[in-house]
């Protein structure tokens, strides 16, 4: 077995007695979950529970002019029917929109639909019976008449004046547009000696987490309080919006979070059928069930990435990049999904493109449109795999162009590791990034010289590899400049709460959430770190609204950064309570003890002076024994949230290495590098998982996965079997490298790690199987995922 | 027509009578009327792998077999192998190598994975170790992780180091 | 999605399945249920009984008689891969079954249920194709054989009748001189092929006789090649792949174009024929 080697901590602030920063620690929660003894949402089961099923739309725009419902009603196990008119006077509608993105609108969205259906698979009607089954079975008894509308599917005829408008009262499809030059763009171009025009597209794909969405609510009216069991990224999000919606106070509605099976942005939103599942809690006053199936996943969860983009690049001979320029088209549905919107990721590919570069000419436009197809919304590395494949693909292509080394062209325009403080072309901030260290890693660490004599040799007897990269940029820790400031109640600061158990063990409540990134094992790393514990002394509890600090929850790769920063504040605050609760008892001076290892020691020479039990046990039981006026505080909160830049950004660079069987456009994935720089590494093995977790997500964009659409808004590949994800006999072994620059706004240092994998990914493995083909002077590809038919197209077979 | 369906099997070890409805699967059964809720459902086709159980000692989708049909049977779960050690090995190779994120494939990992470790006379090799997994999604790991966690317990058995 | 309901009959014999089938006129056979099941939970049948002949052990061997191999209806996929009277007798099919679905289907399908579900992308229809295979049908009427050739007669369609349980394979035993080829080509390891092609052919003088050419993936059923056999009896492959074009008639859909399918229908039967060819 191939083990990350546990590395000696790299930030000597933190170089605590017996520090756990830096080290490969097991997950604490990891013997549960392989036991079999986890407890997702899925498998909740409460008294008088039942379950909801509902009738969704088979046409992609109708308005529904009649429901039926007697005879579902008297069907066995029915104990309700309700329809989105009955239910929109239980919960009021929402409109996803954020008032920093400028001009962004979307329409009021219900949970359940009235009047008009706008997708296929918008719920329509509600069934609860006492099993799912039954309540199926009764959903084939609800009549719905529709009258069919025409749909808007395509997003490049969406904004035509001939189109039909799918929200009259917004005049127009467009949900959201935003323009964006800097330096001089025009004359850029006119300096270069190579311009590359083409036109990128992403293929509309979606997260599949293993589990579906999954969620039980529960109102009690004797206690006029709603607990909802769900699996969330954002628990106090949610308790937010479960109150608001509803006409409760929050302090009315609990937010419980458990064993969650995937999430990877899916779990981050507001989904109707969840919203119609809790109110019907509230209007039926008893628990009620909903978990999607996986036909109704695929047509409800979040779809991501359906992005058109026409982009350009100028090049000089001698390889200096001039300008950048992009038009963004994106079709998001015909909502923009509450509350985070539907406009955040084309803002990103905004922001991000060009962003590895000191390139200062850069001409941006994009633009935002409704359609009558699933909603699309923040998914993981959120615009980031557009940015860098288009940024990235361009790159290479001007290398080829100009007969370039695409590495060599890289280190010629790269933002310099010597030149921080720096700002992108999109005005964006960045603090301190390691591009060249992180390129001459992964040169040496793939044998960048050796792979291509292997492939030239290789070439010689007809077979076809290749070699691609992507330098990348990461968004990570966002400040309330995400969204905050454009007026949503999410939060943007997370706390911890530390305690001494009247053991002498630690119990840590955290506001980030854990859905299998190890936050747990991350939290705990901090706390026993700064506190002075072994880390099996400590339990962290997670996702309760009711008994954590206020906080953001696990998204944006923010969970380490931000809640391991609070984490280790906490632990630094309860450790001085806890000292000079030691220090009265011993008649000492706080400031000469320490705590190391559970024990309370002298801070010089490590002598043992009293266990933290016996502390423990004078502060609880013998109060009295402490002098008078002393009390000691064994509970500590700290709280943290970035303040000297928006966000952290994190850097790095990618590369695949491929075959294509040039007969049948098959593409072999041989091997993949990532070298990433995520400042202070609190626990190698996991960070190297959330990159290699990542990486195939990026393939499965790159190679496989597409929301496939007809014309009439049907999805015609919404099942595991057509839909196709990764798998692992078609997965590369990944290697995965480090460069360390801490952020100096958090004593950890620690940025996020979560999105780095995907956002290279697909990129590199694009820029590839270009490599690969250039020489058979096939048409460079230009869009993922890359198909047999793509491949095959490319080379002229077909 | 469709009414229950009188059943007698083995769960676990544990002697099991039950009325059935036709229409319910193996993985339903499982987890709704015994509370085995370590089989997971993650699509209901076939697909996924993450309800797989062992019938009569070979492993078989959860969600594509009926309930009715174990009558007679030895059912076996993630809660029964955790309990008597079968997958011991696996299990600690899963911990240590962190070869599972949010763990909802995890027990049906462990059985298939199981299952070619019981069948090979010889350590398999990567690839026959991927191909098969090759019904198994984990949309976390990217399954190096995995793999490499049955191959360390692979070579051990054989008494052989990684 | 759960199925909608219906009711169960345990088939104590073939008697008693035909009689159960012959007293529902939309019941279903349950063999391995690897298809029939996913396709019940998605309320996509609906049938008001499943008879279940899994009890059936006289279905579930392997025998050689007369001649022929006999594979029973419920013979497993994992049963039929381990099988070394198969490997010996057909290894055609020990080499296709490993790409069909993935473990836990294969130790749960059957042969007979693939078969009868006729699948036009599944690799066994095509294979018994290509052996000339006979298949087994017992009905109300009695037994009778039916030729692959005749058994598949459209999407999802089979000479198999109301009433009618598939109940074995027979494959005449190769002579040595018989040479076999298989090729698929999947997205992922197990998929459904995108085109698959399953080959028997008898080496003859230098070249190769009664060529037959089983394709899957590319069509309504698995279908033989005929231009293309008697082309590649003559000798001339690139006859043979051209020929294609009059013998497939692919379709397109969400996985590949109908001609990615055409192009790739001609790579393999070139990779095929390399196969007959290098086992002479």
């Amino acid at each position: 077995m191939k083990r990350t080697p546990d590395v000696a901590p790299i930030v000597t602030a933190l170089d605590r007695p017996n520090s756990y920063i830096g080290r490969s620690v097991p997950r604490p929660n990891l013997a549960r979950l392989t036991q079999g003894r986890a407890q997702y949402v899925s498998d909740i089961t409460l008294p008088r529970m039942a379950h909801v099923a509902f009738v969704r739309s088979p046409h992609a725009h109708a308005r529904i002019s009649k429901i039926e419902t007697t005879a579902a009603k008297q069907a066995a196990g029915v104990i309700a029917v309700v329809t989105g008119a009955e239910l929109a006077k239980v919960m009021t509608p929402w409109v996803g929109v954020l008032t920093h993105l400028k001009g962004i609108k979307s329409a009021p969205q219900h949970p359940i639909a009235v009047e008009r259906a706008c997708w296929q698979g918008e719920a329509v009607c509600a069934v609860v019976a006492r099993t799912r089954a039954l309540a199926e079975d009764a959903c084939e008894l609800v009549e719905v008449s529709y009258e069919e509308l025409t749909p808007v599917t395509d997003a490049e005829t969406a904004l035509d004046p001939t189109t039909q408008v799918i929200h009259p009262e917004l005049e127009d499809n467009l949900t959201f547009e935003r323009k964006h030059e800097a330096g001089a763009p025009d004359q850029g171009f006119a300096q270069a000696d190579a311009i590359i025009e083409t036109t990128f597209r992403f293929g509309r794909h979606t997260g599949v987490t293993n589990e579906a969405r999954s969620i039980v609510a529960d109102w009690n009216p004797g206690e006029q309080r709603l607990t909802v069991y769900q699996g969330t990224q954002a628990p106090h999000m949610m308790q937010n919006l479960f109150a608001k919606h509803l006409g409760l106070e929050e302090h009315q509605v609990r937010v419980l979070t458990k064993d969650v099976g995937g999430s990877f942005g899916i779990k981050v939103h507001t989904y109707a059928d969840e919203m119609a599942t809790v109110a019907l809690a509230k209007l039926l006053r008893r628990p009620i069930k909903f978990v999607a199936d996986r036909l109704e996943s695929f047509v409800t969860d979040i779809h991501a990435r359906d992005h058109r983009v026409k982009a350009k690049i100028g090049v000089t001979r001698d390889g200096t990049i001039t300008a950048f320029e992009i038009d963004d088209l994106t079709g998001i549905g015909p909502y923009s999904v509450y509350p985070r919107t539907s406009g955040i990721e084309a803002n990103q590919v905004v922001n991000l493109v060009g962003g590895p570069y000191t390139c200062p000419n850069y001409r941006a436009r994009a633009r935002v449109v409704f359609q009558n197809k699933n909603v699309m919304c923040q998914y993981r590395a959120v615009g980031h795999p557009i940015a860098t494949s288009v940024t990235e693909g361009l790159v290479e292509l001007a290398a080829a162009q100009i007969g370039l080394d695409p590495l060599e062209l890289r280190r010629r325009n790269l933002i310099p590791d010597d030149a921080y403080p720096a700002t992108g072309a999109s005005g964006i901030k960045f603090e301190a990034l390691s591009h060249h260290a992180c390129l001459a890693h992964i040169d040496s660490m793939m044998n960048y010289a050796g792979l291509r004599a292997e492939q030239a040799r290789l070439r010689g007897q007809g077979v076809h590899r290749g070699i691609g990269f992507a330098a990348f940029i990461e968004v990570t820790n966002p400040s309330a400049a995400f969204y905050g400031i454009g007026g949503a109640r999410i939060s943007a600061q997370d706390g911890a709460t530390v305690r001494l158990d009247a053991t002498g063990a630690l119990f840590c409540a955290t506001g980030v959430t854990e859905q299998g990134q190890g936050t747990e094992a991350v939290i705990a790393q901090c706390v026993a770190t700064a506190f002075g514990v072994p880390l099996e002394r400590v339990r962290v509890l997670t996702g309760d609204t009711d008994n954590v600090p206020y906080g953001g929850g696990t998204w944006a790769s923010r969970a380490a950064g931000i809640g391991g920063e609070a984490a280790w504040q906490a632990g630094k605050a309860l450790r001085a309570n806890v000292l000079a609760a030691a220090a009265s008892i011993l008649q000492a001076d706080p400031k000469k003890l320490d705590i190391s290892n559970g024990v309370i020691v002298d801070a010089d020479n490590g002598r043992e002076r009293i266990g933290l039990d016996e502390v423990a046990r004078v502060v609880y039981f013998r109060p009295d024994t402490l002098p008078p006026g002393f009390q000691a505080e064994m509970v500590a909160t700290r709280h943290y949230v970035p303040r000297g830049y928006p966000f952290a950004f994190t850097n790095g660079i990618q590369a695949s290495y491929l075959e294509v069987d040039t007969d049948t456009g098959f593409i072999k994935l041989l091997k993949h590098w990532c070298v990433e720089d995520c400042g202070t590494v609190i626990n190698p093995q996991l960070v190297d998982e959330q990159i290699r977790g990542g990486i195939v997500q990026g393939i499965g964009a790159a190679l496989f996965e597409h929301c496939v659409y007809d014309e009439r808004g049907q999805l015609l590949n919404g099942t595991m079997a057509d839909y196709l994800v990764p798998m692992a006999p078609e997965m590369p072994d990944i290697e995965v490298g480090h460069v360390v620059t801490p952020t100096a706004d958090s004593e950890l240092g620690a940025k996020g790690a979560g999105e780095a994998g995907t956002a290279g990914a697909s990129g590199g493995i694009m820029n590839a199987v270009n490599d690969a083909l250039r020489p058979l002077g096939a048409t460079p590809i230009t869009e993922i995922p890359m198909t047999p038919d793509v491949v095959l197209r490319a080379l002229n077979k077909i | 027509m469709t009414d229950r369906v009188r059943v007698a099997l083995t769960v676990n070890g544990e002697r099991v009578d039950a009325e059935v409805e036709p229409r319910q699967n193996l993985v339903d059964f499982l987890r709704e009327e015994l509370q085995l809720t370590g089989s997971h459902i993650g699509c209901e086709h076939g697909v996924c792998g993450a309800c797989t159980v062992r019938v009569d000692g070979t492993i078989v989708r959860g969600c594509l077999m009926l309930a009715v049909q174990c009558d007679g049977d030895r059912v076996e779960t993630i809660e029964g192998l955790s309990d008597s050690g079968d997958v011991a090995d696996l299990q600690a190779a899963f911990c240590e190598r962190n070869a599972l994120q949010c763990g909802f494939c995890t027990p049906g990992m462990l059985l298939t994975a199981q299952e070619l470790l019981l069948q090979s006379g010889a350590a398999p090799s990567r690839e026959q170790i991927r191909e098969h997994l090759s019904g198994n999604y984990c949309r976390c790991t990217g399954y190096q992780a995995i793999v490499d966690a049955v191959e360390a317990v692979a070579l051990a058995r054989q008494g052989q180091t990684p | 999605m759960k199925p909608a309901p219906f009711a169960y009959a345990k088939a104590r014999s073939l008697d008693h399945a035909i009689a159960l089938l012959d007293g529902a006129p939309d019941a279903r056979v349950l063999a391995g249920g690897q298809s029939l099941v996913p396709a019940l939970n998605m309320r996509l049948s609906t049938p008001s009984l499943l008879v279940d002949i899994n009890g059936l052990r006289e279905l579930g061997e392997i025998s050689r008689r007369n001649g022929h191999i006999e594979i029973g209806a419920l013979v497993r996929h994992a049963q039929a891969e381990r099988s070394s009277a198969i490997a010996q007798l057909a290894p055609l099919l020990t080499q296709a079954i490993p790409h069909i679905a993935h473990p836990a289907i294969r130790n749960r399908g059957t042969f007979g249920g693939s078969i009868a579900l006729a699948d036009p992308a599944a690799e066994l229809p095509a294979c018994l194709l290509a052996l000339g295979a006979e298949i087994e049908v017992t009905g109300r009427t009695g037994r009778r054989s039916v030729a692959a050739d005749e058994f598949f007669k459209g999407l999802f369609e089979t000479a198999l009748g109301p009433g009618d349980v598939l109940t074995a394979i027979r494959i005449a035993v190769p002579g040595s001189a018989a040479r076999f080829g298989f090729a698929e080509l999947a997205r992922r390891h197990g998929d459904y092929a995108l085109v698959g092609l399953a080959a028997a052919g008898t080496v003859h003088g230098g070249g190769l006789a009664d060529v037959r050419l089983a394709f899957f993936g590319v069509g309504d059923r698995a279908t033989r090649a005929r231009q293309a056999e008697a082309a590649l009896e003559s000798g001339n492959l690139d006859a043979a792949v051209a020929a294609l074009q009059h013998d497939l008639s692919p379709h397109s859909d969400v996985h590949a174009s109908a001609a990615t399918r055409s192009h790739l229908a001609g790579v393999l039967l070139r990779r095929v024929a390399a196969q007959l060819d290098s086992s002479t």
